[in-house]
This record gives C-alpha cells, structure tokens and sequence, in this order.
C-alpha cells in the first residue's frame, strides 16, 4: 500500500520579501502541520509582523524569492481576500477602526463573502445568529458590543478579543496571531488564550507571534522559532521560550556567530 | 441676444402677463433692478470663486415653458417615496400639476404659490412672511423673486403637527428650448408646530434645463422642521438653490442634502436665528463622477445666546469631478455659550478629481464652543487591507468604507423609505449591493 503523502498546512521555502525595496525577510523557511500551534518570537525590528503581513498578502510588500504553500497550493499570487477564503485568518496586532460598520454587520458580510467565493448559499439569519451568540459568550463579549461600531473606541484588550471572536466565527485553516497578547491584561489575556484554545483542532494551525513568553503559558505551543535578521535562526520545544525569557536573544546571536 | 439682456425683457413680458397686486409688482421691479445692476455672479466674486457659470450661462434658455405637457403617473412614479403616504405638491416645467399632487387644506396648508399670493384669505401670512428672510441683495435670489408665481406653499399652523411627510417635485420635461425654471417655495411652521418636506428636482429626459429655486422657511417658536433635499438629476440638470431659513427661540431645523445627479449644482443653504436655544442642523452626502460638480455654500448666523447648530457634509468624489465646501459661522458678540459644530470630509477616489473646502468662522463673543474638522483623503489603506484579510474583496471592501463614512448623514435620517432609497442609491452609485442596511 502506498504511504498517503502528509500535506504541511503551511510551508515556507526561502521566503524574501522588502516593503519600500527594503529587505526585511531573508531567506526564511518554515513547515507547519495541521493540529499545531507554533511559536515565533524575536527582537523588535526582526520581521515579526513583516511576516504575518507577507502571509496574508498586504500588497505592500513584494516577494522576491521563494514560496508560500498552502495545504500544497502557491498563494503568493493571491489576493489577500482569496487567501482568507482558502483558510487564512491574520488577528491584527492594531486592528483597524471601521466607523459605520457594526460588528455584526461586519462579521456577517465577511461570513457570506467567503460562502460566496466557494460557491455556497447565504448563512441563514438564525443560524448566524445562533453562531453569533454562541461565540460571544465563549470570549465573555457582551451583545451590547456587538451593535457598536467595528473597533470604535475600543480599548486594547477589547480589539483583541473582538479579533478572537472573528477567528471563532470565520473558523480559519490557519490563524497567524499577531502580539495579541500586547495591551492585555492578566483577566483578557487568559479569555483570549482560552478562546484560541478552544478553537484548536487537529484540523488547523495556528502561529502565535509573541514578545513575551507570558501568552505561552496559556497557549501552549508545540514549537517554538527565533526569527532574527529576516531568518528563523533557532527552533525548538516549548521550553525554548522560557529559555528566551531567562537569557534574552545576545547568547544565540553568539552561537551563530 | 445675451441671455441677461434676454431674462431682462422677459420680465418685462412676464410682467405683462401676470395679474399682480401693488406690493408684489414693487417687490419685483426691485429684485429685477438688483439683477439689472449686478448681473450674473462671476468667478471674480469670492463666493463664487469656485463655480463657474459662464458655460452655462453661454446657452439660450427660455422662462416661458411650453403650454401644460402630459405626462402620467407611470412616467414619475419611481422619483416619489414609495411606501410612505405622503402629501404631494408637483410642478411640471413650473406650471402646477393637480392629477399627480395631493394637496390639502385640512388643518394644514399644502397649495400652491400662486393661490397663496391671490387668495385675500392668505394676504396677512404673505405679507408677514414672504421675502422676508430671502436675500434681498444677492442677484440669483432676486432673480427668482422678480419672476417668482408658482411653487410650494406650505403652512402648519400652531400646535399642528403634519400627519405625513410632504414631497414638493419639480418635474420637466419635452420643452422646445431650454428650460429656464424659478420655483419658489414658502414654508411657514408655526408655534410647537412639526413638518418633514422632502424636495426634489427631476428632468424627465436629456433636455440641458437650468432651475434657480428659492426657498424660505419660517421655524417659529418651538417648531421642529425636517427638510430633506433629494439631488438626483440627470447630467443635463443644473442646480442652484437658494434656501434661507428664520428660526425663532426654541425651534429645530434641519436639512439634509443628497447630491448624487445633476451637471452642476450650487447650495446656498443659510439659517438665521432670531432667539435663544435654537438649534440648526446642516447634514449633507454628495457622490459624484464624471465632471459633475458640487457647491455647498452654508452660512449658519448665531445672533443670540445659548443656540445650537452642527453641521456635517461628507463627499465621494470620483472621475473628473469637482467639490466645493464653503462653511461659514458667524457668531455676533452677544450669542454667548453659542456650541457650532461644523464637520466636513471628503475622499478622492480618483487622481483627477478636485475638492475646495473652505471652513470660515467669524466668532465675535468669547464664551463659546466652536470647532471645525475638515478632511481631504483617499480610502485607508489599512482599513482596505483590514476587511480584505476578513474575505471581503477589494471591490466591496471600498464600497463597504465608502458607505460608512457617510453613515454618520444617513443615520439622521427620519423617514425610513426615505432612509432606505437613500442607502440604495448610494449603494448603487458605489456600484455595489451591500446585502444590509447599515
């Protein structure tokens, strides 16, 4: 019998890519399978969010070399919303202010859009209402929310969770979490790690871009990487991370020396 | 002949033809002088410094529209608030239309002009109150008073509150030259009295067709007045409207505009007050392309103390078009604790479209509250990214940012078919079907 080839959910081949012909990505390569979370830390000014960004697709940025595969398709063409529709979810580290969408209205229109790029009907209004509800209530938002204005005078923390409550409504393939931990506090900090939490599954993948290694205590990651001048330099289990708490980034700078 | 020259003896003619009482013939030989002496505005003229006549004004129009045109009710049916009983006055090419209006004179008054200014019955409101907030020095405006007959002649009495939303519809249409049209519009709210009007101009076919209205309003004490000024012309459609608002201690009025139509479009839209605790609103949202172009020229008069007004004119504009945006507030020395808002943003979505504002606030008393904000922009970047990362694509994310950023206009609006039109309209103009009402 032939071994059925295990497809990665998201694999990345010597990826480079500059945003105003700057090179911020040198080469990095990364494989992600589905059922995993993976951790990527580094120094301010590593390439962190350049990377979400790449993967999402913000047109800013221009891929010079190399390939993003996703479930074994190229998406390096794609226009941001075609990714989103073929699984990818970017929670924003500053999610944007959208006055005169409510978040309902917002949510219900990003659910139908993606049912209509696939081909499908229409979510009925009760079951997104349904879907609606039961969501809410797994991050502790309150209905009132719901009819404000996307992100209007909302502090930090509830940005975050507003992005955790989209990842729970749109049910993504693979989720970059972007600092969602930054602005939060202790009580947010765990509903939101909660919510990700619940949102696991064998099915999809979650990468979790982090400062701290606070937020890693919560959501456990299966792997963590150092992502350093453009590169991930450094891979290894969870215990890395709390090895980053302790020592900082110098000492592995000295081992790639 | 030119066309001033020409105006001039058709007023002469006019005159003529006219059954006139003394005090209206004084009326109009003095507006026809301030016409005759100033002539059309110029660019050289500040307020007009951005809004050009002269290729207009190079055609030949004609005051005298062609004897009564048939038209049916399934010729302007789609243009009416559907859903919504409303009262209806309708004019077409000027000239009264009994079969396709809905007047009254149960408890409130909803005519005509022309009967206004004939019947003894109305002689003491006409004398009270006719053009006597109109400017009576700016050309237009005396223009359209020396020609002045026919147009909607509303009047609420005290206490009253009118039952339904009135709609005043300008039609014109199958005229052998071009149109040359000067409704004026009276409309009286007495004491504690309530009214929603919804105005609107609209040519039946292609025909290049001038309108010059002037509109005056009376807010008596404690009245409340809702206007709403539906725009939605064909290209070959100018605009210049001309409407002044008195408002009496206690009274609330507002107007909103809806500048979607027309080739060129000019508002003068001014509110005077004439007491305490009054409170004006100015809302307006234009979205327009090709070489369309849009003036809104508001003037807001804070004369008294403690007075309200706010003031927010959002506009889209794409292709080659033009806009201008020229907001002035004044606020006389003794209008303390005076609280003026005025908002106006724009967005460019095209390279070559063009947009002048102009906030200008004179403040003359010192314990007041007075802001101004006004934007120039193209759509957030971010905000684009934001809601394509969502799945939305980029087509509907910019009609979906379009459409929030006059939410803030539409959502002041109390007619809700008239809200809802409005919605589809703009959702229309955008190009996309939003699927929701925001």
């Amino acid at each position: 019998m032939e071994p059925i080839l295990e497809l990665n959910m998201l694999t990345i081949k010597n990826l480079h890519a500059s945003v105003e012909d700057k090179e911020i990505l040198k080469g990095l390569n990364l494989e992600i399978k589905a059922g995993e979370v993976h951790a990527i830390m580094g120094p301010n000014g590593s390439g962190k969010s350049t990377f979400a960004s790449v993967i999402a697709g913000k047109e800013d940025y221009e891929v010079t070399e190399g390939d993003i595969i996703l479930e074994g398709e190229d998406i390096k063409e794609l226009a941001p919303e075609e990714r989103a529709h073929k699984g990818v979810f970017l929670s924003f580290q500053y999610p944007v202010e959208i006055p005169g969408v409510t978040v309902t209205n917002f949510i219900k229109t990003a659910i139908n859009e993606t049912r209509k790029a696939k081909g499908l009907e229409e979510m009925p209004a009760n079951e997104m209402l349904k879907l609606i509800r039961e969501k809410s209530e797994m991050l502790e938002i309150d209905r009132k929310f719901l009819s404000r204005s996307l992100n209007e005078g909302f502090s930090g923390g509830e940005k975050k969770r507003n992005e955790i409550f989209q990842m729970a409504m749109l049910e993504p393939k693979l989720a970059i979490l972007d600092e969602t931990d930054s602005g939060l506090d202790i009580d947010a900090l765990r509903i939101v790690a909660n919510g990700v939490n619940r949102l696991r599954s064998k099915d999809n993948a979650i990468i979790v871009i982090t400062h701290y290694q606070r937020l890693l205590d919560y959501i456990v990651p299966d792997y963590v990487h150092v992502l350093m001048n453009g590169k991930i330099v450094k891979s290894g289990g969870k215990e890395l991370a709390l090895e980053l708490e302790e020592k900082g980034y110098d000492w592995i700078k000295e081992e790639l020396v | 002949m030119a066309l001033k020259e020409k105006l001039l003896s058709s007023f002469m003619a006019f005159e003529e033809r006219v059954n006139v009482d003394e005090e209206l013939h004084d009326l109009r030989s003095s507006a026809i002088k301030v016409f005759e002496d100033k002539g059309f505005p110029s660019k050289k003229e500040e307020a007009w410094k951005y809004t050009s006549l002269n290729a207009l004004l190079k055609n030949d129009f004609s005051v005298f529209p062609k004897s009564e045109v048939n038209i049916g009710i399934a010729d302007v049916k789609r243009f009416f608030i559907d859903e919504t009983d409303t009262y209806k006055v309708v004019f077409v090419n000027g000239v009264f239309n009994s079969f396709l209006s809905s007047t009254t004179h149960d408890g409130i008054d909803v005519c005509l002009l022309s009967s206004a200014l004939s019947k003894p019955k109305y002689k003491e409101i006409i004398d009270t109150y006719f053009n006597r907030i109109a400017s009576k020095d700016e050309t237009l405006t005396s223009l359209n008073t020396a020609f002045a007959c026919e147009g909607a002649f509303i009047n609420i009495p005290k206490n009253k509150v009118a039952d339904k939303p009135i709609e005043i519809m300008y039609f014109s249409t199958k005229n052998d030259s071009h149109l040359w049209l000067h409704p004026r519009n009276l409309i009286i709210v007495g004491e504690h009295a309530q009214v929603q009007i919804i105005e609107r101009h609209q040519s039946l076919d292609n025909d290049l067709v001038l309108t010059n209205s002037v509109t005056e309003i009376f807010a008596e004490k404690n009245a409340f007045v809702d206007y709403y000024k539906l725009q939605n012309d064909e290209l070959e459609a100018n605009l210049i409207d001309n409407t002044y608002i008195s408002q009496q201690a206690g009274s609330h009025a507002a107007v909103h505009t809806f500048s979607f139509g027309g080739n060129l479009t000019r508002n003068n839209l001014n509110f005077y007050h004439f007491g305490e605790y009054i409170e004006s609103t100015l809302k307006g949202i234009t979205v327009i392309e090709g070489s369309q172009h849009v003036d809104h020229y508001t003037l807001v008069h804070h004369a008294h103390p403690n007075c309200e007004s706010h003031q927010d004119y959002k506009g889209i504009f794409g292709g080659k078009s033009t806009g201008v945006f020229n907001g002035k507030i004044y606020v006389d020395k003794i209008a303390q604790k005076t609280n003026a808002f005025q908002q106006n943003n724009n967005i460019l979505i095209s390279d070559k479209a063009t947009i002048n504002a102009k906030p200008q606030l004179e403040i003359f008393a010192d314990d007041v509250k007075c802001s101004h904000g006004c934007t120039i922009g193209q759509l957030d970047e971010s905000a684009l990214f934001y809601l394509q990362q969502r799945g939305i694509p980029k087509k509907e994310a910019k009609a979906l940012l379009m459409y929030a950023f006059g939410n803030d206009v539409i959502a002041t609006i109390k007619i809700p078919s008239l809200q809802h039109r409005i919605t589809k309209l703009i959702a229309k103009k955008l190009g996309v079907d939003l699927g929701f009402n925001l």
